[in-house]
């Protein structure tokens, strides 16, 4: 009883989105002719968890997490944040994209206080940015300039500018996509122990199947454009996971399957 | 950002390459190669017999030789100088090349005459319109320069103010982008006819010439600039939660300076241009109206003093907004330097 007492204690104040998008239809106009985008979507994403939206280039995710983040709203349904419908961004919810579009007239500290330099919180919340450069390990970069960072070290800038707000929600449209083959797979692992560590809701967008399938507790797998949800596949194995584990490799022949690369692989 | 480091490339001193496996700090032969060209100078003025009787020459060898003296004494003092020294070395080149063109120039006027006599004259001649005009020169030079900062302030502000509201407000750019098309491609100075009447002074319409001069360019390229912010640092501030006074304030303006420093610099040039003219026109002060005074009277050497007073203006304005510029993007790689 002691030791779950002293659990609890340990468990973060900040608590996940409770994440609801509800029979969700978006389009865009092109040339005087509407693209449909997203398709009917509904899924539910409970509060602390790390879900993976999955599917082909171009398919919409993006779109998806764009209408999450509140930056777009959709044509059609409703997407709710605790049970409030979402109709603007709002600093619980943070986006990191796949360029780390920092500023580049600002250092690495200018860029990561920028949350909180938004809200008027800089004087009584800043050292939350040394904390989170911390968090990311890029405490002795503080004052270097964007273009003097490796392409990782960006991303982790990134990274620490959105975790500097002590987001409720935090969303990641394939935020390792540009990065080498082995700061992808560290950041992979890092990016899941913030999130253990922080109780914060993920959502995460890739391309990436292995990724998909060691980051995120369900995957959601999307279908071409106009996207619809094809799958949800659980991946309930602790963390962390191993690349070669035979189930995840069972649960990769399923959503290569269900993208339509059953074959080829 | 290490020009004077390196003082291997006098251009002028290409011949006495072997000297440069001598370590770096001692003292060189070649140091003594200014002085001595200053003494030429100096010598030549003295005991080359000249044609006619030129006033002020002998202050002006007094010059020559106080330059080859400063010089003799930097050479000496020059290992122990630091970066000072350095400086001295990387425009020891320059230095000689200045007294070879005066030496050149003083032979080609005062010596052989070979120019024609009202149009062209010697060094001394042009040290005399500085040792006599100084002091009117000198409030010329000020009241230039005010026109010059007014003008150029009041333009600045007001084409950034401009550019903004146009590059951000769909309602601005609606009224104001139309005017800007209409009004900006005319030079400031066909405004000069309508500035003289409809300003209450000379200077006042001085000042709204050179103003327009500046404006027009800054106001063009800040709407430039904040018009074509990458959307994206947009999408990250709103979702960090962010006013659209934040958004204008901190991100589309800094975002945008790179732009607005190209319509600063060519504000800039065209504010010389206007400057000049507005004072040969109707200003009755300035470097403007002194060369228009100094050509009318055939007073041809105060007309080269007050142009090389001009160019000395002008480079110093544009070293300066250089300066600022290099200050307040300090974060942009590959800046060229002035």
């Amino acid at each position: 009883m002691v030791t779950a007492a002293a659990a609890r204690t340990e468990t973060p104040l900040a608590v996940g989105t409770d994440l609801s998008i509800r029979g969700v239809s978006h389009a865009f106009a092109l040339d005087g002719k509407t693209l449909p985008v997203l398709q009917d979507i509904s899924l539910d994403v409970a509060p602390g968890s790390f879900v993976a939206l999955l599917g082909p280039s171009g398919c919409g995710k993006s779109t998806l997490l764009r209408l999450v983040a509140g930056l777009d709203r959709p044509r059609r349904g409703e997407l709710l944040g605790d049970g409030e419908p979402i109709v603007g961004p709002d600093p619980s919810r943070v986006v990191v994209f796949q360029d780390p579009t920092l500023y580049p007239w600002r250092t690495v500290e200018g860029n990561v206080r920028l949350g909180l330099e938004a809200r008027g919180l800089v004087k009584t919340h800043y050292d939350r940015v040394g904390a989170a450069l911390r968090l990311v390990g890029l405490d002795r970069f503080a004052s270097a300039y964007p273009h003097q960072l490796s392409g990782g070290m960006a991303q982790r800038a990134a990274l620490a500018r959105a975790l500097v707000n002590d987001p409720r929600l935090l969303i990641m449209d394939e935020p390792l996509g540009k990065l080498d083959q082995l700061t992808r797979m560290t950041m992979q692992s890092e990016i899941v122990s913030l999130w253990r560590n922080a109780g914060f809701t993920a959502l995460l967008v890739t391309h990436d199947v292995e990724e998909a399938l060691l980051m995120a507790e369900r995957v959601v797998v999307m279908t071409e454009r106009p996207a619809r949800i094809a799958a949800v596949l659980e991946v309930e194995k602790p963390y962390p996971r191993h690349r070669n584990d035979p189930d995840l490799v069972a649960l990769r022949q399923r959503a290569l399957e269900l993208l339509g690369l059953g074959a080829t692989w | 950002m290490s020009t004077i480091v390196d003082d291997r490339t006098g251009v002028g001193l290409a011949e006495f390459t072997d000297e440069d496996s001598a370590p770096r700090v001692g003292l060189r032969w070649r140091s003594a190669l200014p002085p001595l060209a200053w003494l030429v100078l100096a010598g030549i003025t003295t005991w080359w017999p000249s044609p006619q009787e030129w006033p002020r020459t002998e202050e002006f060898v007094a010059l020559a030789s106080t330059v080859a003296a400063v010089l003799a004494l930097l050479a000496v003092l020059g290992p122990w100088l630091g970066v000072f020294g350095a400086r001295v070395r990387h425009a020891e080149p320059w230095l000689i090349a200045l007294a070879v063109i005066a030496t050149v120039w003083e032979l080609v006027t005062a010596k052989l005459a070979w120019l024609p006599v009202p149009f062209f004259m010697p060094p001394q001649a042009i040290l005399e319109v500085y040792l006599d005009e100084g002091g009117k020169l000198a409030e010329c030079v000020f009241y230039s320069g005010l026109l010059l900062v007014k003008g150029f302030a009041i333009g600045a502000l007001v084409g950034f103010a401009y550019g903004v509201a146009l590059g951000w407000s769909p309602r601005a750019s609606y009224w104001g982008h139309p005017i800007l098309r209409f009004v900006g491609p005319v030079p400031a100075t066909a405004w000069l006819p309508f500035a003289f009447f409809a300003f209450p002074s000379s200077a006042s319409a001085g000042v709204f010439l050179v103003a327009l001069a500046t404006g027009v360019p800054v106001a063009v390229l800040t709407w430039s600039g904040v018009a074509s912010v990458n959307s994206a640092y947009y999408d990250i501030a709103r979702t960090l939660g962010a006013s659209e006074r934040f958004l204008v304030g901190k991100v589309a303006i800094p975002a945008a300076m790179p732009h607005v420093f190209v319509g600063l610099f060519m504000g800039l040039a065209g504010a010389f241009a206007v400057l000049v003219v507005a004072e040969m026109m109707g200003v009755k002060a300035g470097l403007g109206w002194y060369l228009q005074w100094a050509q009318g009277w055939g007073a041809y050497s105060n007309m080269y003093a007050a142009l090389a007073v001009l160019a000395l203006l002008c480079s110093g304005a544009i070293s300066l907004l250089f300066a600022v510029r290099d200050r307040l993007l300090a974060w942009q790689k590959g800046m060229l330097r002035w």
